[in-house]
């Protein structure tokens, strides 16, 4: 692919001895959904969690290797850990607005960032955020309630308008179905497939089908390696691995 | 084999039934026994301090002629109360017996009537409500009723005097105001928790703006911010152990540092503030650091995922989640320090004090070292004073408490 966002290269992760992550490599396109899949543990989390440096936050966590963003080497003593994760925004497994309001919650991201100058722009970043997740719609005419008064796929998609009000450059999604029920998961899938003309979206995801639905290429991980990268459909009809057949066929996992 | 199972359980259900109820009424039994201590505690002390909330009073006709309201500053009020209460015993004339007889009236009944007198008093006879001696009032209220001598401290002429006034109607009952409004003093009648409360408030005022931003700064840093190593895992444990400290030794630390090494003055509430400061902190630490661990981990990884740095998560998300765990463990330690005697004992606070304190300098007393003091006089008139002081030392208590009870309501599981 030309001109990736993301490039990694030989990246290790260990929780103190356990050695989550092994020499992992893997380029991600601007403007392309791409799936993590793999059995339960085998670091498709840990991995995301690299890419945005959310890892740092585990005090036993040592990661080694290079992640390129852009060419520039996001472990790297120039880089703003504050600037990268403006750049690069996370949806996490549970729903997890904030209990402010509606408004405030997406409204946090452009505010710390200082995105805007006045208050009328804020609105308009807000209601923008807020169409594109779809819940817009919902929510128009309580932007005051409390963002956990919502129920869980409306929290959801206020999560990905939070997320998306800063303007990343690309999206990492951990499993943002998987507390959901079917018709909320539908929408979210199709937010995804729209998000993806503006952000290139990471998404971990258990379910095939799901990966299946959403994603242009597939990484399959076991162990903490990578085992294969390709086409979704290429992945899901035609692997070429053994393991990877056998993960798809059901045999475990 | 259902039918095994049946009849296993059954066999069984018989005693587990009997034990569960067993275990109900012992838990209703402690439960019973608790709160019969507690009330009779509180009935004992309400039963012996009530009647120190109304005072004996007597009521003396006070002559003012024109020539005195014109020129008041010049008037003897003690003659005219003395002058007041030889005109209702006309017969007296011995310098014994009229000694006696104005000793029935306090020192304070002065005081008051030159507070009720201004220029716009009309001349004339007044009835004037005077306040009595403490005698006097002990045998009003009826504590000797029973005892031998039922005249109490009065002379047997003084008793006499007592009846005739009590036979004309001139004896009365009313709210015992000098208990709230004044300060100590070593006349019964006259003595009043003020001093004591504002003590009370200035040293409490102090260790509250001391302790809270502390106690909480360090919580939000130990929590947050620094390192997890054994020099952190060494203070925690401190902590811990300072929270449990005899309340006494702070005030040894009080005297050694505060006044004899830095000179601040004895029997100040700004040193009684800065101990029940260091006696507050590690309860506030510990109540910070609770409310701050409950704050869930998925908002601040929502924060900080959004770019947020570190500081801004903690002031943006963590702080306001916490504040009310913070404030309520500050309002119970608080509490805490209002009761307590002992470490400002060691700094002085217990000094006979009369007037109220006007500034954090001025030397003072708090209300539980008032009740120390009082409960240690002889004298009859302070033995109901001194409960009810506790009475009002536990209505506040009660209400810091109430108070913490409802911002905790009030603030729980906004998320």
């Amino acid at each position: 692919m030309d001109k990736p966002i993301f490039q990694v290269k030989g990246v290790d992760v260990f929780y103190g001895d356990n050695h989550a992550i092994k020499s992992v490599n893997l380029d991600i396109a601007r403007n392309e959904v791409i799936s993590l899949i793999g059995p339960s543990g085998c670091g498709k989390s840990t991995f995301i969690r690299c890419l945005n440096r959310m890892n740092d936050t585990i005090e036993s966590a040592r990661i080694s290797g290079e992640v390129l963003l852009e060419g520039e080497d996001i472990y790297s003593k120039e880089m703003d850990v504050v600037m990268l994760r403006a750049r690069v925004g996370m949806v996490f497994q549970k729903p997890n607005p904030f209990p402010k309001s509606i408004y405030d919650n997406v409204a946090y991201g452009p505010r710390i960032h200082g995105l805007v100058d006045t208050r009328s722009d804020l609105d308009d970043i807000v209601k923008e955020s807020l169409q594109k997740a779809g819940l817009w719609e919902e929510v128009k005419d309580r932007l005051t309630a409390i963002g956990t008064s919502l129920s869980g796929g409306q929290q959801q998609r206020l999560c990905i308008a939070r997320t998306i009000a800063v303007g990343p450059e690309v999206i990492l999604m951990d499993e943002p179905c998987s507390a959901l029920d079917p018709i909320a998961t539908a929408k979210i899938e199709d937010l995804i497939d729209e998000l993806r003309e503006k952000y290139a979206i990471v998404i971990v995801t258990h379910s095939m089908q799901q990966a299946a639905r959403v994603s242009q290429r597939t990484a399959y991980f076991h162990l903490g390696e990578i085992i294969e990268v390709g086409d979704t459909d290429q992945i899901f009809t035609n692997p070429k691995e053994r393991l990877t057949e056998d993960y798809i066929t059901g045999r475990f996992g | 084999m259902s039918r095994d199972l049946k009849t296993l359980v059954s066999q069984g259900l018989k005693s587990r039934y009997r034990n569960e109820r067993i275990m109900r009424s012992l838990g209703v039994t402690a439960l019973l026994f608790a709160s019969g201590f507690l009330l009779l505690i509180l009935s004992i002390i309400f039963s012996q301090g009530y009647r120190a909330f109304t005072q004996t009073y007597i009521e003396i006709p006070i002559e003012l002629s024109t020539a005195d309201i014109e020129d008041i500053s010049s008037i003897n009020f003690q003659n005219k109360i003395r002058d007041g209460l030889r005109e209702l015993f006309p017969e007296l004339q011995a310098r014994a017996e009229l000694a006696d007889l104005f000793r029935l009236a306090s020192r304070g009944a002065s005081i008051d009537l030159e507070r009720d007198i201004s220029s716009e008093t009309p001349p004339g006879t007044i009835n004037f409500i005077a306040l009595a001696s403490s005698d006097v009032d002990m045998v009003n209220k009826g504590y000797f009723v029973d005892s031998e001598s039922p005249r109490g401290r009065l002379s047997e002429q003084q008793y006499e005097y007592f009846q005739s006034l009590t036979d004309r109607n001139l004896i009365s009952r009313q709210i015992n105001t000098n208990l709230f409004l004044k300060g100590d003093s070593s006349y019964p009648e006259m003595a009043g928790v003020m001093g004591a409360i504002m003590g009370s408030v200035f040293v409490l005022g102090i260790t509250l703006f001391l302790s809270f931003p502390i106690g909480a700064a360090t919580a939000i840093y130990l929590e947050e911010f620094a390192p997890k190593n054994r020099f952190t895992d060494f203070i925690e444990v401190n902590i811990n152990n300072l929270a449990a400290v005899p309340s006494v030794i702070f005030g040894l630390l009080g005297l050694a540092m505060f006044i004899n090494f830095f000179g601040f003055p004895r029997s100040a509430p700004i040193v009684g503030g800065f101990v029940l400061t260091l006696m507050t902190l590690p309860i506030v630490i510990i109540a910070s650091r609770a409310a701050i661990t409950s704050v869930p981990p998925s908002i601040k990884e929502a924060a900080l995922g959004l770019g947020a740095s570190k500081l801004k998560m903690v002031v943006d998300h963590v702080i306001p989640l916490a504040l009310p765990g913070m404030l309520t463990g500050t309002i119970i330690g608080m509490a805490r320090a209002l009761g307590e005697s002992a470490p400002l004992l060691m700094i002085g606070m217990v000094a006979f004090i009369t007037e109220i304190p006007q500034t954090i300098f001025s030397p003072s007393t708090t209300l539980p070292i008032q009740i120390f003091l009082w409960a240690d006089s002889p004298d009859r008139g302070f033995s109901e004073r001194t409960s009810a002081a506790i009475i009002i030392l536990l209505v506040f208590l009660i209400l810091m408490n109430l108070i913490a009870v409802i911002l905790r309501k009030k603030f729980e599981k906004k998320w």
